[in-house]
């Protein structure tokens, strides 16, 4: 089985402080730390766990700058067999939708029976681009996944719904299915598993070695533009508990017995 | 004439609350543009739901068909794509949900309709919208708009997000819209429904959740936080990442895709509070929030705030407790 995986390189802001820069137009990003989408890392486990089963090639693209090198190599050492990267300036400022379309027409030309895409990244969160590439292609989708069957000339896929529910459900192959977190666990990849790594050429595409015109790409390729970011309103907050430990722990026992939180 | 689409959501025969939501936020647009709110509902014998929609919009767009008993990415856009290239729309509402975020996306790409997706505000402003979407986890809110005018404009809205405001019934005329399926085999077929198993205590049934979320960073770090529930006599329960690494089971998960609960006493361990969380424990009586980011969007729905390091100060809380307890 011949997997496509997309991939982004994100900054990790789950943990950070993070502040709006001069532009207002978004987040102060030199002091952040940067890694694979955490949707993605599961995407690129699957691809190499279904590979293991059955034999087959994992090619792994990505739309973003040199950056993003760090990202795909972190999916060679994880086991994938090939990585290609897209990049252009006329890229930049690209929606959801323009990145589907730099993507899709990389998968174009390529002969595939599966392409896996994380259901969302953790900056922007569209949570559209592998549905719309899925279109572009014309190959049938299952989204927010999390559990894969394969089976003869199609796939046995549980998607994940609401409160606990999943609907599973049948697709033709060729497809792509993006893939929720929490469907396996993505392996620890070492140090020593990047070096090997290290040297494996990762070449580059433009928009013109895709064919696609620069109104077709990039902010003009795009159906929505940033107008500005701003902080969310946190609603009235809450009462801040402050002291030395011991006095917070009094506190918060006081709180738990009056709200009938201590028998 | 103006007109607004909403497309309602239903799933093993009831509305969800997002239909109700966008038919609330679409009543607000349409009438402030001086146009007509549809509601396009699809599925097998569901005439119920079409009576139970006919008070909230100005008419209910009704296509029934065996086909359309459940949910499928390759009928709903068929049946759509039909409805929205006849009616012209200036705007199709779609809930951004386990379903909309499943046909939205490929729909509008296939009518080449602008998308935004996932917004938390929608605004009519200057023939086109004004929208609100949050970027990196909810940390941080965009102003966005659509890059270029355009006759008709599709948009996904976060569940939750919007509030159902009551207002007067509308018209509400029942309209039935012929399917336009056949028998055409589908590439993508719809099986079952399973649940997620059942846990070996049921969260939506304890007074005290004590909930650990990211920042417990090992799983050797949980024994510490059930000392705590335990000595209160509460339930361990976890946000998503928690049961992402298998350190607790889906059935202690609180959010949009786990559980809902209301329990009188609410902690959040390490829990930022994204959006989908929150979604699910707002409903507390009292919300205790710990966490070491002082910008954590969980001290806005929690009434007791703590910003501190979980490992420094929930042993002491739990010392505390059990040392006032024997006392």
């Amino acid at each position: 089985m011949n997997i496509i995986v997309c991939i982004k390189r994100v900054p990790d802001t789950a943990d950070a402080d993070i502040f709006i820069d001069k532009s207002g137009k978004d987040i102060e990003k030199s002091g952040l730390a940067f890694d694979l989408n955490e949707w993605d890392s599961y995407a690129i486990e699957e691809a190499i766990q279904l590979k293991e089963k059955l034999g087959g090639t994992v090619t792994v693209l990505s739309a973003g700058g040199e950056d993003s090198n760090e990202s795909l190599r972190k999916c060679l050492a994880m086991g994938a067999d090939d990585a290609f990267r897209l990049s252009d300036p006329a890229f930049a400022g690209g929606d959801g939708l323009a990145t589907a379309r730099v993507l899709a027409e990389a998968i174009r030309t390529r002969p595939f029976d599966l392409i896996l895409a994380g259901t969302q990244a953790e900056d922007d969160g569209y949570g559209q681009v592998g549905v719309v590439m899925a279109e572009m292609l014309g190959v049938p989708h299952v989204s927010i996944v999390n559990r894969i069957e394969v089976q003869e000339k199609k796939i046995k896929a549980h998607r994940e719904l609401e409160g606990g529910l999943e609907e599973v459900v049948e697709v033709d192959l060729p497809a792509l299915l993006t893939i929720q977190t929490g469907i396996n666990e993505p392996r620890y990849v070492s140090i020593m598993g990047i070096r090997k790594v290290a040297k494996k050429e990762i070449k580059a595409f433009g928009a013109s070695d895709l064919n696609l015109k620069p109104e077709e790409v990039g902010l003009s390729g795009s159906d929505i533009q940033l107008e500005k970011v701003f902080l969310p309103l946190v609603g009235e907050g809450a009462e801040m508990l402050e002291g030395k430990p011991e006095e917070i722990a009094l506190k918060v026992f006081d709180i738990l017995r009056d709200k009938g939180g201590v028998a | 004439m103006k007109e607004i689409i909403v497309v309602a959501e239903h799933r093993q025969g009831e509305l969800r609350d997002v239909t109700w939501e966008m038919l609330s936020k679409g009543r607000e647009l349409s009438e402030g543009l001086g146009g007509e709110l549809s509601v396009a509902l699809m599925g097998k014998d569901v005439k119920n739901l079409a009576e139970a929609l006919k008070p909230k919009a100005n008419r209910v767009l009704l296509i029934e068909d065996n086909r359309l008993e459940f949910y499928n990415s390759e009928t709903y856009e068929k049946v759509l794509t039909q409805l929205i290239t006849e009616r012209k729309p200036m705007l199709t509402m779609i809930g951004h949900t386990a379903t909309g975020m499943d046909f939205a996306p490929s729909l509008a790409a296939h009518l080449k309709i602008p998308l935004a997706t996932d917004l938390i505000g929608i605004d009519a402003k200057d023939e086109t919208f004004a929208l609100t979407r949050q970027i990196y986890g909810g940390k941080i809110n965009a102003s966005v708009s659509f890059l270029k005018k355009a006759p008709q404009y599709m948009a996904t809205l976060r569940a939750g997000a919007f509030p159902v405001a009551e207002k007067g019934p509308l018209p509400g005329e029942i309209v039935s819209i012929p399917s336009p399926l056949t028998d055409e085999a589908l590439a993508r077929r719809f099986l079952e429904y399973v649940e997620a198993a059942a846990g070996e205590v049921d969260i939506t049934q304890a007074d005290i959740l004590i909930a650990i979320g990211r920042g417990i960073k090992d799983a050797e770090n949980i024994p510490m936080v059930k000392e705590l529930a335990d000595s209160l006599g509460g339930v361990l329960a976890c946000s998503r990442p928690v049961v992402d690494k298998k350190w607790l089971p889906k059935s202690s998960q609180v959010g949009t895709s786990g559980k809902t609960v209301k329990p009188k006493i609410y902690v959040a361990i390490g829990i930022s509070g994204a959006f989908q969380h929150v979604a699910g424990m707002k409903g507390a009586g009292t919300i205790i929030a710990v966490n070491k980011d002082p910008k954590a969007p969980i001290f806005g729905v929690a009434q007791y705030g703590i910003v501190a390091d979980l490992f420094k100060i929930i042993p002491v809380i739990k010392d505390k407790v059990k040392e006032l307890k024997k006392s």
